[in-house]
């Protein structure tokens, strides 16, 4: 991939298809409905301000980083929990891979409590357990991490509203206008069908792209079982094309 | 014309949630331990050239209130108006400017960059665009995050001319994306986003 970026080369990433993403205003999830915007956004088509962005090197990482059963151990032992490995893939929409870019994630414990202030949920805190990790891809565009698997958590939203089991994603790419966040679910839930956040997305094969994978092959036997959550970032529009039209 | 198709769909957004400073600026949720700082609090070092600046306001409702729960990231070009460079794989060097920052609100929904002034940024038309950090909101009850610029208001004959600005006929909705001075050492931009209502900040599809 050409590492070269024109400033304000004008749609050098494709479109983002907002038809695929949750809309701003979604009555079913009340928290939108002071946090929506009502104007219809500015296209602009990108220039060099939206067509960079941040990158992080490996060095910026500590080791426990992606080992959220170990990360924030108070007392040396390990977080509570079913022991998960959660790895993927980032692509772009050209099913190139993304190297080197940050991914960051946070949840709740085993028992949906998440360690924040605010948090009213009746189950306990682990002591062990923080809820926050990063990792940065490899030359493949992979990421990995450790965890224990989140609880479900019920929420004032409809009176009796649940969370499915979640793990909270944000990812950067190359472009801030490739800046991600979303969540990660776990194949077959029979929760995720019945959340109003889920259900934001319109369309039920984008929700399909949020549901992880069990992966046997990667479980590491008497340890951990694996999920895989690929991740697709915006594409920039090929150059490959170019020197093809005028001469055939 | 052929145009290339994409062959993959990018992943769909969902909310940060009401937590996502847990996941963004941990040491700020008072999860400490884990990251020795939060990611992106500090812009600044010492060989950081350019004039120092304060970049501050609140995110505010469609009701009207302050939200607390938001995390703003701020990305700009250099004094010289130039973007960092990627770094390579496994570079260890620091920039002296990353041109990076984010911060989360706090329960007055008020938000702070220290960082400098950057320069002018060619704009597609080949002119250069008016200084300009780029802003990107997250909160619960934001379902795709949100994009936008912070303009400088005393950079009025630059703004008159911007590329980006230019597009927005309403000078009241041009308004929302320009931040007023405030005196002092270092000076304070001051600009509020207001998601909703009739201040709403114009909003971009980049
Ligand atoms: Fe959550």
């Amino acid at each position: 991939m050409s590492g070269i970026i024109l400033p304000g080369a004008d749609g050098v990433l494709f479109p983002r298809d907002r038809a695929w993403h949750p809309p701003a205003n979604t009555p079913g999830y009340k928290s939108a409905t002071f946090r929506a915007p009502r104007n219809s956004l500015l296209s602009l088509g990108g220039t060099a301000s939206e067509l960079t962005g941040p990158t992080f090197g490996h060095s910026s990482l500590n080791a426990l980083d992606n080992d959220l059963i170990r990360n924030y151990s108070q007392d040396g032992t390990e977080a509570i929990g079913q022991r998960l490995i959660v790895y993927g893939q980032v692509l772009d929409e050209n099913a190139r891979a993304v190297p080197n870019t940050l991914v960051e994630f946070w949840q709740a414990n085993a028992g949906g409590r998440y360690r924040h202030k605010k948090e009213g949920y009746l189950a306990p805190l682990d002591r062990n357990f923080g809820g926050c990790g990063r990792a940065i891809t490899d030359a493949d565009g992979f990421y990995s991490f450790r965890t224990i698997k989140p609880g479900a958590y019920p929420w004032p939203n409809g009176g009796n509203d649940w969370r499915p089991a979640h793990i909270h994603f944000s990812v950067f790419g190359h472009a801030f206008a490739q800046r991600l966040i979303t969540q990660m679910y776990f194949e077959g839930d029979p929760m995720i069908w019945q959340c109003p956040i889920v259900g934001t997305i319109p369309d039920k094969a984008a929700i399909d792209q949020l549901i992880a994978r069990l992966d046997r092959h990667n479980t590491t036997p008497m340890d951990a079982l694996a999920y895989r959550f690929d991740i697709v970032l915006r594409g920039r529009r090929s150059t490959m094309f170019e020197n093809k039209l005028e001469g055939n | 014309m052929l145009h290339p198709v994409p062959r993959l769909r990018e992943t769909p957004s969902q909310t940060a949630g009401p937590y996502v400073h847990i996941g963004m600026t941990p040491n700020f949720a008072d999860i400490r331990g884990v990251y020795a700082s939060d990611l992106g609090a500090s812009m600044l070092t010492p060989d950081t050239a350019g004039e120092r600046i304060i970049i501050t306001g609140r995110v505010i409702d469609g009701a009207g209130v302050p939200v607390g729960d938001a995390v703003v990231e701020l990305w700009q070009a250099d004094s010289n108006g130039s973007y960092a460079a990627p770094m390579g794989p496994g570079s260890n060097v620091a920039p002296a400017f990353t041109g990076w920052g984010r911060q989360p609100t706090d329960a007055d929904g008020v938000f702070s960059f220290e960082t400098i002034k950057p320069g002018p940024v060619p704009g597609p038309d080949g002119r250069p665009m008016a200084p300009h950090v780029a802003l990107w909101i997250v909160a619960r009850g934001i379902n795709i995050g949100l994009q936008t610029r912070l303009y400088f208001a005393d950079e009025a004959d630059a703004n008159a001319t911007d590329w980006v600005l230019g597009k927005i006929a309403d000078p009241l909705r041009r308004a929302t994306l320009i931040a007023h001075r405030e005196d002092g050492a270092p000076p304070r931009y001051v600009l509020d986003i207001y998601l909703q209502g009739d201040r709403e900040t114009v909003f971009f599809d980049v």
